[in-house]
């Protein structure tokens, strides 16, 4: 009986001290994984969440939506064009080189040619070398969003960079597709060095040991990441042990993750939000704004959001979500199905008419039952809609020709700022400046774009804040688009993983505070 | 036999060809593969600019003649997501493709022959009625089905297996990498293997059953049970063996469609294989590695149906494969 107790003792010790071991490895697995180690090469969450990793930018946003310093230990603005920032010493590179202003000065330059960074740092005029620490970031005409711009900027090791690798092409060379040597190199100040890479299978991490921050909690070793594209299996994954974190959670599944009582369910309203917009060209009667509301009180977007996306998504009446700048506190939701009728009548289409509509099946969580339903509910109001779905892949072109008299379209604001939205999605299209790209409604309304263009050169925030509220206010009275929801954002880990202090609403982990206990 | 492998290595070349005419032919219809290559703020002039650096903007019988120019000499184009030959691609996910296929041959094999054979000796006992009822349950199922349930019971609520990916791996040489030599790597294997065999499985109990009960009435088979010869030595020695022939040729067909099969089981375990990294490439609109795959596996299928042909020419030599003179 003793012997028993022992060995039941030591087995039970064993357990305990190979968790602990094993507790210094996260698995994770994400529905994707990032396409390559430039954090240059595409702008999307998968490479922001990398670069996070191993890079580290400047500033960064916390989860409030405001800026903290990272690399930049402080930050001053010098005057109306300039920011000066200073940067923390004695950084070092993961190949050992000490962080300087001029890798800032050498990364700045390399995202100014960067087809997918270019837009975000267009007002910029010069980055500046103040000394070995400090360095100063210049636009051509006074700009509010330089900080925004700043948590793009993840200096990579300028010295790592140069020279030529084993095919004599230049390191630092920026392929859009193709083998470069930083897509498949990395050195950064981050917290991870990428140990290997099995695109689309694996990718391993290990913790930088000379990280600069030793404040950071963080007590993660390794990291093994693998993408799981199919929902049920990254679920499956989770619940079985197999891996400790997984992003994002299918909605189908939140019900059944809360229940389990060894992972932890993180929600938070995301910043994507998703809309229809109405084509005024195509569709002589959507230039009537009565006919425009009349849509948006025919829709019951917080229906939608509560049984199509099972209370997975913020129901959304402007574009701009809680902590933009530009979110007016004033815009609820509308829906009402009388007050449609009654506009539609108002409008002289009473009968109704009849429009296309198109959606992709397999960008937006939901997209396509979002879409029939939506069809359904302007049936009521006698307008009948001749609706097609396809795959993503498909959908965008057709999107370019603006294919349809109803599309949908997502939209995530690559500055965190709600200027972006009516820049890309309601400013009058213009082929020589870009704005209104994909306003595939063709909304134009020269009053909107003038306030968004002066808010772009006003940095006084509270007078710039007012500025995009008024635009949001301005594009509500006009049913500018139809406004659906933002989705929601979701992850879940194992009860020892918090993963609650180190998530934000821009879906990059701060994997490097995380805490396994 | 010589002439007939020439007929059949024409008729080869044949297949390919319009294969890739026809992988080539839907690649407009995939959609816009530079979506998944940029940011929602590129403008639309810098991704007309990549378009003309891929070609995607030249005429078509302008692109196929370069894709046919490089695939003769076995250059199928880089993969815009891999970055790398779109044959090396698939020549690295191929073995763990083949071992899953492998898996589930074994297990079919191992499990068809023992029950087709008894539900033909015991047409009418509870057992067999049992595994045919069962048989049609599993032909009817789907595969992805059957996967998220077998997931659901041996990995999330017994735990007993891995719920993804292959586990442990040991490398072999070149591409290969095999999960058989690690008992995690085994482990892995388990439920991909049955899922994959779930469809093939009830087709071949009930094809060596329906074969086993020709066989057993045959005047050969007769003859033996009146020479008073040992019931287990009629029945796997006299019966089996001829009741098998059918099955082998039908078998080598099938291990063809199990390739293609695996694209379902391989998505629903993350399974690094090819039909896995089809599908993917497919939702990225990857063009030239969709048409690599589609020329490897059209290669895979009439290599398998060749080689079928040549052994059951073997196997039965009143079966005449050269189809001339004899």
């Amino acid at each position: 009986m003793k012997r028993g107790v022992t060995l039941l003792a030591s087995v039970a010790l064993a357990a305990t001290m190979s968790f602990a071991a094993a507790a210094k490895t996260l698995k994770m697995a994400y529905d994707a994984d990032p396409v390559s180690l430039d954090p240059h090469e595409q702008l999307s969450g998968g490479t922001l969440q990398l670069s996070h990793m191993i890079f580290d930018p400047l500033v960064r946003w916390n989860k409030d939506l405001k800026v903290e310093g990272r690399l930049a230990e402080r930050w001053e603005r010098i005057d109306d064009k300039t920011v000066r920032f200073f940067l923390h010493k004695g950084v070092k590179f993961h190949s050992g080189n000490e962080l300087t202003a001029l890798d800032v000065k050498w990364t700045f330059n390399r995202l100014r040619t960067s087809p997918d960074f270019k837009a975000i740092f267009a007002p910029f005029d010069a980055v500046k070398v103040v000394d070995k620490y400090t360095v100063d970031l210049v636009t051509a005409e006074p700009y509010p969003l330089t900080l925004n711009a700043a948590t793009y900027i993840f200096p990579m090791d300028s010295k790592f960079y140069t020279g030529f690798d084993g095919n004599n092409k230049s390191k630092d060379a920026l392929v859009k597709h193709g083998n470069s040597y930083a897509s498949t190199h990395a050195s950064g100040t981050g917290a991870f060095i990428v140990e290997k890479r099995e695109q689309g299978v694996r990718v391993d991490f290990k913790r930088f040991d000379q990280y600069w921050d030793k404040k950071s909690p963080g007590n993660v070793k390794q990291i093994v990441l693998t993408p799981i594209k199919e929902a049920p299996t990254r679920v499956a994954a989770l619940l079985s042990g197999d891996v400790d974190f997984i992003a994002p959670v299918p909605p189908t599944d939140l019900d059944r993750i809360k229940k389990d009582p060894k992972v932890d369910l993180v929600t938070l309203s995301g910043t994507r939000i998703i809309t229809f917009q109405l084509n005024q060209q195509r569709v002589e009667a959507f230039k009537n704004p009565k006919v425009r509301q009349a849509i948006v009180y025919a829709i019951n977007n917080e229906g939608i959001a509560k049984k199509i996306m099972r209370g997975f998504a913020t129901t959304a009446a402007q574009q701009s979500p809680k902590g933009y700048s530009g979110f007016n506190p004033n815009l609820k939701p509308r829906y009402d199905l009388k007050k449609a009728k009654q506009l539609m009548k108002e409008a002289g289409h009473e009968k109704g008419f009849s429009v296309t509509m198109m959606a992709p099946n397999n960008r937006y969580v939901n997209d396509a039952k979002i879409a029939q339903a939506v069809a359904s509910m302007l049936a009521k109001i006698n307008i009948k809609v001749d609706l097609k779905t396809m795959p993503k892949a498909q959908y965008w072109a057709e999107f370019d020709k603006r294919a349809a008299d109803i599309m949908m379209i997502g939209w995530h604001s690559d500055t965190e700022d709600s200027a972006n939205f009516t820049e890309f999605l309601l400013m009058c299209p213009d082929k020589e400046t870009g704005f209104g790209q994909y306003n595939s409604g063709n909304y134009c309304n020269p009053a909107v774009d003038k306030l968004v263009i002066a808010s772009g050169k006003e940095t006084n925030s509270e007078k710039r804040a007012a500025m995009l509220q008024k635009v949001e206010q301005m594009l509500y009275d006009d049913a500018a688009f139809v406004p659906l929801h933002w989705q929601d954002l979701a992850w879940a880990a194992k009860k020892n993983v918090k993963i609650e202090p180190i998530l934000n609403v821009m879906n990059f982990p701060y994997l490097g505070d995380l805490v396994i206990e | 036999m010589i002439a007939f492998l020439a007929k059949r290595l024409l008729q080869a070349l044949v297949v390919m060809l319009v294969l890739s005419l026809i992988g080539f032919a839907i690649q407009d219809n995939l959609g816009d593969p530079l979506r998944e290559m940029v940011g929602q703020s590129v403008s639309e002039q810098e991704r007309e600019a990549l378009k003309d650096k891929l070609g995607l903007n030249d005429p078509f019988l302008e692109q196929y003649w370069r894709f046919l120019k490089k695939a003769v000499k076995g250059d199928l184009g880089t993969s815009y997501f891999f970055k790398e030959p779109a044959l090396e691609v698939i020549l690295k996910k191929l073995p763990a493709t083949l071992e899953l296929v492998f898996g589930a041959t074994l297990i079919i094999v191992f499990l068809s022959i023992p029950l087709g054979v008894y539900a033909a000796i015991k047409p009418n006992s509870f057992f067999t009625k049992a595994i045919m009822g069962f048989s049609i349950i599993g032909i009817s199922v789907p595969v992805f089905l059957t996967a998220i349930m077998l997931v659901y019971i041996f990995a999330i609520e017994l735990n007993w297996m891995p719920s993804f990916g292959r586990g442990e791996v040991v490398h072999i040489m070149g591409y290969w990498e095999t999960g058989f030599l690690t008992w995690d790597g085994l482990l892995h294997l388990v439920l991909p293997s049955i899922a994959l065999a779930s469809i093939m499985l009830p087709l071949f109990i009930r094809l060596i059953r329906s074969e086993m009960l020709e066989v057993l009435h045959a005047e050969y088979v007769r003859f033996a049970w009146a020479k008073g010869l040992a019931k287990y030595r009629v029945w796997f020695i006299h019966a089996l063996k001829n009741t098998l022939l059918p099955v082998v040729t039908v078998g080598g067909v099938q291990i063809g469609t199990m390739v293609a099969y695996t694209i379902l089981t391989e998505t629903v375990f993350q399974w690094p294989g090819m039909g896995f990294m089809f599908l993917e490439a497919i939702n990225r609109a990857d063009i030239p590695l969709i048409q690599a795959y589609l020329i490897v596996v059209g290669l895979i299928f009439v290599i398998t149906n060749t080689i079928v042909d040549l052994i059951y020419g073997l196997i039965d030599p009143t079966v005449n494969v050269a189809g001339g003179s004899k």
